[in-house]
């Protein structure tokens, strides 16, 4: 064929297959519906399936199919509720006793006992066990058999969050397994007492599971509605938005804004916006460690930082659907996270320029502002600071050479999010960036002694106010400026009935076909 | 030609060697790769022991050494990411590539030859001023772009195709499209300009003197003599190819070495990095070689060059 005919068919081609409306062609979304396999794509893979053995949301997921945890956070109340354990008791407050369920059996059939939970959570406490989240499990000095059915877990100190951390990212493993075949072995032939099987891990392509048939009566996770769940490994965006178009896959979540508008055009395709704990803040060099004469030390100049950026319009025409103004530096549901009280911002950039020039900065003056993601808010941020004088040059880099510098002390100012590990609870974020650690820029060791005590009261009440005191002393110094929550764009086939929640964590056992 | 051959050798095999010096830099010259594997919230001790563990804290010609030690017995150390042999990890995944490529650069050469050999026999028509910008939009156009209009094409819109995987050999013809796309103006141009040059020597003008027909005299005497540089060409669009899977893999998510090359990268997983640049220069040294033996079979001049 000649070239010209060719590139001219080829444009016919494109422009008739462009052209022909979605909605006329037949839908093979269906067959997934058909076959009872909700097949869900995401762009990263684990490192290990073991949940223990890798950070990654992805990770996480699979955790929460295939393994059951001893506590339930009922996400829609946010109250803790029996999954594995029946009871628990504060015997005091660095030891919880444990009353765990009788009749529950791990995949492979074998019954689960106190073996089990002591040998989970004495193994990863070791070094060998080589743990990546360490601040998941550190918090436990060890477990200890009480008889078959009963646990005592021993707490370093005490830890009020620790319901919170039994009902996450601490699933329980077989022991008689995992002692005979290794992680190796584990990683390859995972199994634990969770609603899914994983019957399939493959690397570089995903990892299949079919629902689990002796899972335990009465599970506050239920019996799953969906026989067989997929997860494929797509690593291009627009690739996993084809394959969702196509029915190649069922379920596809973080598609960026334009792409969650297009697709929600397409027939057959659902997108939902929801909020997720993630918050997008401004971090300032308060302890002046990029200069001694940086203004960033200068508490009317972050002040004035604070006034000088529109929060509000920027999750209006930038963050979108779901997303929210914060005003406190943790994400507003989770326990001990307060904004009551708590001085707060609004848009003023005159007040902004009067700070400024009270500061001694009335012609502004020239800074750095370091981001690692969506380069869109952090330049909107930019052009807020102009407006009022502070020239700002975006340092856009790669998180991890961000996070170098910052811990370097070489940030004036830095566009950061944090998604807190999906732990509900204040110390999760704020122990992060205030506790005099290497990601604090602030060091100030009122906040950080208000803090540490806030994370280690058990009294609800007591603590709130604790953690109130902080937040407000944070904010009223100008520490860290909270921007907003970050929503969470997924898309899904219509067949499908799913409910996202904040903690990022999508619950397919709770899914059901239409 | 023993000498030619040595010299050749000595050349490749040190083309080899600055290959692996210098990636073995740039990788460890982009940043504290033990920050990166202890992850966002590892602490100062935690950095510190992953720098230990992995060998980092030793000084680079002694990390250089053990890595190379390891390498002329073909192992490549355990990949930081999977913990699994990078020998084995990269072994699964060739295999698709090698076919990927191959697809692709037959479709390339079926598509380029006859289109580059017609463009010399009708030099200077609307033809081969057609094909001319065809090479050079072709040159311009981006795989992953070229990759993503073929899927909203061929697999969105019309449904004839599978958008990404590699279960079948379906899977296989989008990627094989996009990827040989890129090989197909070299070649083109190539067989282009070989014609010219062949149909202007005199044994074609004798042929033609003789009487034969037009398509004789293109097909059975000239376009074999100039489809031979074409040959050693097309051993070195291979190596291209194996290289510029990267970005077609990640587009059509095929589990090839491109994919695992451009996940180990945003992964830091230095080692299997490292093992794949040296597999993929080392096959294209190769095939270079290869070429250059066989232009030096082909003409003696080279021989002496």
């Amino acid at each position: 064929m000649a070239p010209f005919a060719y590139g001219k068919s080829m444009m016919v081609a494109a422009a008739v297959a462009l052209a022909l409306p979605t909605a006329a062609l037949p839908s093979v979304a269906l067959a997934n519906k058909a076959n009872d396999t909700l097949v869900y794509a995401s762009d990263s893979e684990p490192e290990n399936i073991s949940p223990y053995h890798n950070n990654l949301r992805e990770g996480v997921i699979v955790s929460h199919l295939a393994w059951d945890t001893l506590i339930y956070r009922n996400p829609k109340t946010g109250a803790y509720e029996p999954e594995l354990a029946t009871a628990w008791t504060w015997i005091d407050p660095v030891t919880l006793e444990v009353s765990l369920r009788q009749g529950v059996t791990f995949q492979d059939g074998s019954p689960f006992s106190a073996d089990d939970v002591v040998f989970t959570f004495n193994y990863v406490l070791t070094p060998e066990a080589k743990v990546v989240t360490k601040q998941n499990v550190e918090w436990m000095a060890g477990a200890d058999k009480i008889d078959d059915h009963t646990v005592r877990i021993r707490l370093k100190g005490p830890f009020p969050a620790a319901l919170e951390y039994l009902s996450g990212p601490t699933p329980i493993y077989p022991a008689a397994y995992f002692k005979k075949v290794g992680l190796d072995g584990f990683s390859k032939a995972p199994i634990g007492t969770g609603p899914y099987r994983v019957t399939a891990v493959e690397n570089g392509k995903g990892v299949k599971m079919e629902k689990f048939k002796g899972y335990w009566k009465g599970s506050p996770l239920g019996d799953p509605p969906i026989g067989k769940i997929e997860f494929r490994v797509i690593p291009d965006g627009e690739t996993r938005m084809a394959e969702l178009m196509t029915g190649g896959v069922d379920w596809i979540w973080r598609v960026p804004k334009d792409q969650a508008d297009q697709l929600s055009a397409v027939p057959n395709v659902t997108v939902l916006s929801a909020e997720t704990m993630r918050v997008g803040f401004l971090q300032f060099d308060a302890a002046g460690r990029t200069a001694a004469d940086t203004p960033m030390k200068n508490e009317k100049v972050r002040q004035a930082i604070a006034h000088a950026v529109d929060r509000q319009a920027m999750v209006k025409n930038l963050v979108g659907g779901g997303a929210r103004v914060m005003h406190s530096a943790c994400f507003i549901d989770q326990i001990g996270c307060t904004d009551e009280g708590v001085p707060r911002y609004d848009y003023n950039p005159d007040k902004a320029r009067k700070l400024l020039a009270e500061a001694g900065y009335p012609n502004g003056f020239e800074t750095d502002l370091y981001a690692y993601r969506e380069r869109d808010y952090a330049e909107a941020v930019v052009g807020y600071l102009r407006a009022v004088g502070i020239r700002a040059n975006l340092r856009f880099l790669k998180y991890a050479a961000m996070r170098e510098a910052a811990r370097a002390g070489k940030v004036p100012l830095e566009y950061q999010t944090w998604g807190s590990f999906s732990v509900n609870d204040a110390s999760a974020f704020t122990g992060v960036w205030f506790k005099e650690n290497e990601d604090d820029m602030s060091r100030d060791p009122k906040v950080k002694a208000l803090l540490d005590k806030a994370d280690t009261t058990n009294e609800t009440a007591a603590r709130k106010d604790l953690y109130k005191q902080a937040l407000s002393m944070i904010a009223e110094k100008g520490y860290l400026l909270p921007l907003f929550s970050y929503p969470s764009n997924y898309a899904f086939t219509s067949d499908l009935d799913f409910t996202a929640q904040p903690d990022e964590l999508p619950r397919f056992y709770a899914a059901r076909w239409k | 030609m023993l000498a030619f051959l040595l010299r050749r050798l000595a050349v490749a095999l040190s083309v080899v060697l600055t290959v692996s010096v210098i990636a073995f830099l740039l990788l460890h010259l982009s940043g504290d790769l033990a920050t990166d594997l202890a992850g966002p919230e590892a602490s100062p001790e935690q950095v510190a022991r992953v720098r230990a563990d992995y060998g980092l804290d030793q000084p680079l010609v002694v990390q250089y050494g053990q890595w190379l030690a390891g390498a002329v017995r073909f192992d490549f150390g355990r990949s930081f990411y999977f913990r699994e042999s990078v020998a084995s990890l990269i072994g699964d995944r060739l295999t698709i590539t090698l076919k990927l490529g191959a697809i692709a650069l037959g479709l390339a050469l079926v598509f380029a030859i006859p289109l580059g050999a017609l463009a010399a026999v009708k030099r200077g028509s609307w033809f081969d001023r057609a094909a001319l910008i065809f090479c050079a939009l072709g040159q311009a156009v981006p795989t992953f772009w070229l990759g993503l209009s073929l899927i909203i094409v061929f697999a969105v819109n019309l449904r004839w195709l599978p958008v990404s995987g590699n279960a079948t050999w379906s899977h296989f013809v989008l990627p094989s499209v996009a990827l040989g796309w890129y090989a197909i103006p070299a070649v083109m141009r190539l067989t282009r300009n070989g014609m010219l040059d062949v149909m202007a020597s005199d044994y074609i003008r004798t042929a033609r003197a003789k009487g034969l027909r037009p398509r004789t005299v293109i097909f059975k005497h000239a376009l074999r003599n100039a489809v031979v540089p074409v040959v050693a060409l097309a051993a070195v669009q291979f190596g291209f190819m194996l290289g510029g899977s990267i970005v077609v893999e990640a587009v059509f998510s095929l589990q090839g070495l491109g994919q695992l090359a451009w996940e180990a990268i945003a992964r830091k997983d230095f080692p299997v990095v490292q093992a794949i640049v040296m597999l993929l220069a080392t096959i294209y040294i190769l095939l270079t070689f290869l070429a250059d033996l066989l232009n030096a079979w082909l003409d003696p001049r080279i021989r002496v060059a």
